[in-house]
């Protein structure tokens, strides 16, 4: 297995999961692996069903980036609420720069 | 002690069930039971990016082992059940399975998520060697071994799953033809211009089809497959064939409990069965259509376990809400990323959106100026407007949709099909 990186997921309720990912997994798959509620991945990360939206932290946001061409598509049309910091989880790669990621995710996936 | 609900059939929508429950706060006793050796895992990339390579089966679990033992969910692996029966003096809906391996599984509440399996093709030279079905992990592990060293590969079925095999199998380099028994491809599923259109994408790629083809049978030297025989006679050459021509249903379990099938176990909006206390869901089961709640249509999709799942985990804890859900689905054939909002059937008019040519376009089908459905090739905006429109009940005048330049999501208009967006815009 690849070096461990935390990220941490906080849900509507606020209530904080911390999670050991792996290198090179996406922030979608570590949180549905791990039953963080909220994040539904129906598509399994194909970018297709938008159920995956997070709320990227402030600090982070820069280190993640903007979203790609075609997540882009679906951030647009397919959730209820975006706001300037919104990524598709299963589009962020979890780097060793991303150490203690924090994301906020949203009450409600379409 | 209570028994709790007993889940046949451990992957897409029977892991769905388990979850729904324990998030819709039932504390009672799960057990699903599964006959795969396998953890539940994602079907849909061992048609696409296992066979290339880029995904195994640790990355295609659904969930950690700790997960099951954290939420109590009992996941009982390798074992299949031959034998269900419904308890006649129990509370309703009470009753016992049991395994093939012998083992007695008692439950108070029991949901069917059994799935299908790929539909064997009976011709002459069906057993030899080097002709593979794609289903499950170990097929998809079978097949990716063999298309290693394998030259010319037939793929029998111009379906999905057909079509991303063939597409895996010739970036791999292989000589690929892709044979269909109908005069298109997908036909199931797509119009004609997006089947058109894959049939020459794929020409374009390498890809050999030949379709309104019959297969008559295989030979074979020394056990393993040479070729495929078409019934016009035409021989193929062949040392590897992947038969994708569509599924069963599973439905024994569901006979023996007397419960009523047609091609699928049936079910109402609500997934119950004809016994109100039985609930089934997923890939086994046909069902009102999921918008319209009219005639019985079977969805072989993720999109449709999961919401079956979620609503037979309602309907196990006496929740019967009403929910529609807009179906979609995707099938990636190598960069032709093709995404479906909607069914189809029974549309009378289509509209095309920008140049099958450029291999970015989608068509967009209507019954009486109501939208229905979009197919949707590499451009994930027409199909996300296309999910919402319908989700919302919402119209895209016919129109307007033509024009490429104009983003959809800016065409979504009222309910009302009988007053298109533009007449209400003069009015
Ligand atoms: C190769 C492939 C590619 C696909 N690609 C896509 C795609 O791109 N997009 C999409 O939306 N869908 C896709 N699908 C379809 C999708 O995977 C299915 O719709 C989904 O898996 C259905 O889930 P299910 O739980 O109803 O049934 P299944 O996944 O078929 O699971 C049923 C399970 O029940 C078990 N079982 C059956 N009978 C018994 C018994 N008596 N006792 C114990 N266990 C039993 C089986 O072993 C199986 O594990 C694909 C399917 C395949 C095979
Ligand atoms: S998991 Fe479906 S879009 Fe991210």
């Amino acid at each position: 297995m690849g070096t461990l990186s935390k990220v941490i997921y906080i849900d509507s309720a606020g209530r904080e999961y911390a999670v050991d990912a792996t290198v090179g997994d996406t922030v979608m798959a570590t949180a549905v692996r791990n039953g963080v509620p909220g994040i539904v991945a129906e598509c399994g990360g194909n970018c297709s069903c938008a159920t995956c939206h997070v709320w990227v932290s402030e600090e982070f946001a820069p280190v993640v980036g903007p979203p790609n061409d075609m997540e882009e598509d679906l951030l647009d049309m397919g959730v209820s609420d975006r706001r300037s910091t919104s990524r598709l989880s299963c589009q962020i790669r979890i780097t060793e720069a991303l150490d203690g990621l924090t994301v906020e995710i949203p009450p409600e996936q379409p | 002690m209570s028994n709790g609900t007993l889940i046949v059939g451990g992957s897409q929508a029977g892991l769905q069930v388990a979850v729904s429950l324990r998030q819709l706060g039932d504390t009672s006793p799960i057990a699903l039971v599964g006959e795969e050796h396998h953890p539940p895992y994602q079907r849909p990339p061992l048609s696409k990016e296992f066979l290339a390579g880029e995904a195994e089966l640790d990355s295609l679990a659904f969930r950690t082992p700790d997960f099951y033992a954290d939420s109590e969910i009992d996941l009982v692996r390798g074992e299949r059940v031959t034998e269900v029966s419904l308890s006649s003096s129990g509370p309703p809906g009470s009753g016992v399975a049991r395994t093939a391996g012998g083992r007695e599984l008692p439950f108070d509440r029991l949901a069917l998520t059994v799935g299908a399996g790929a539909r064997r093709l009976p011709v002459p030279g069906a057993d030899l060697g080097g002709i593979c079905y794609l289903r499950e992990y170990n097929d998809a592990a079978d097949l990716r071994t063999q298309l290693a060293t394998a030259t010319n590969v037939v793929v029998v079925g111009g379906g999905f799953i057909g079509l991303e095999v063939a597409s895996a199998a010739r970036a791999l380099g292989r000589s690929v033809t892709v044979v269909e028994a109908a005069e298109r491809l997908m036909a199931r599923s797509v119009g004609s211009v997006v089947s058109e259109f894959y049939r020459q994408a794929h020409l374009r790629r390498g890809i050999g089809v030949r379709l309104s083809s019959a297969v008559s049978g295989f030979q074979g030297e020394r056990g393993r497959v040479t070729g495929v025989e078409l019934s016009d006679g035409t021989q193929l050459p062949a040392d590897l064939v992947l038969v994708g021509v569509g599924v069963l249903p599973r439905t024994e379990l569901a006979e023996q409990l007397g419960l009523v099938c047609d091609q699928g176990i049936v079910v109402d909006a609500h997934a119950r069965t004809s016994d109100p206390w039985v609930v089934a869901a997923g890939d086994c089961t046909v069902q009102p259509h999921p918008i319209t709640g009219q005639g019985r249509v079977r969805i072989e999709s993720v999109q449709n376990a999961v919401a079956q799942a979620q609503v037979a985990a309602a309907t196990l804890l006496g929740r019967l809400d009403n929910v529609t859900s807009v179906p979609w689905f995707w099938s990636y054939q190598g960069d032709l990323r093709l995404q479906i909002a909607g069914l189809a059937s029974g549309y009378d008019t289509q509209v095309v959106r920008g140049d099958p040519d450029d291999e970015q376009f989608s068509v967009l089908y209507y019954r009486h100026d109501r939208l229905l459905a979009i197919d949707a090739v590499n451009r994930p905006a027409d199909y996300m407007a296309v999910r919402k429109a319908l989700g919302q009940g919402a119209n895209i005048a016919p129109d307007r949709a033509a024009d490429p330049t104009l983003p959809l999501r800016s065409l979504v208009g009222g309910p009302s099909p009988a007053v298109p967006a533009v007449q209400r815009a003069k009015a």
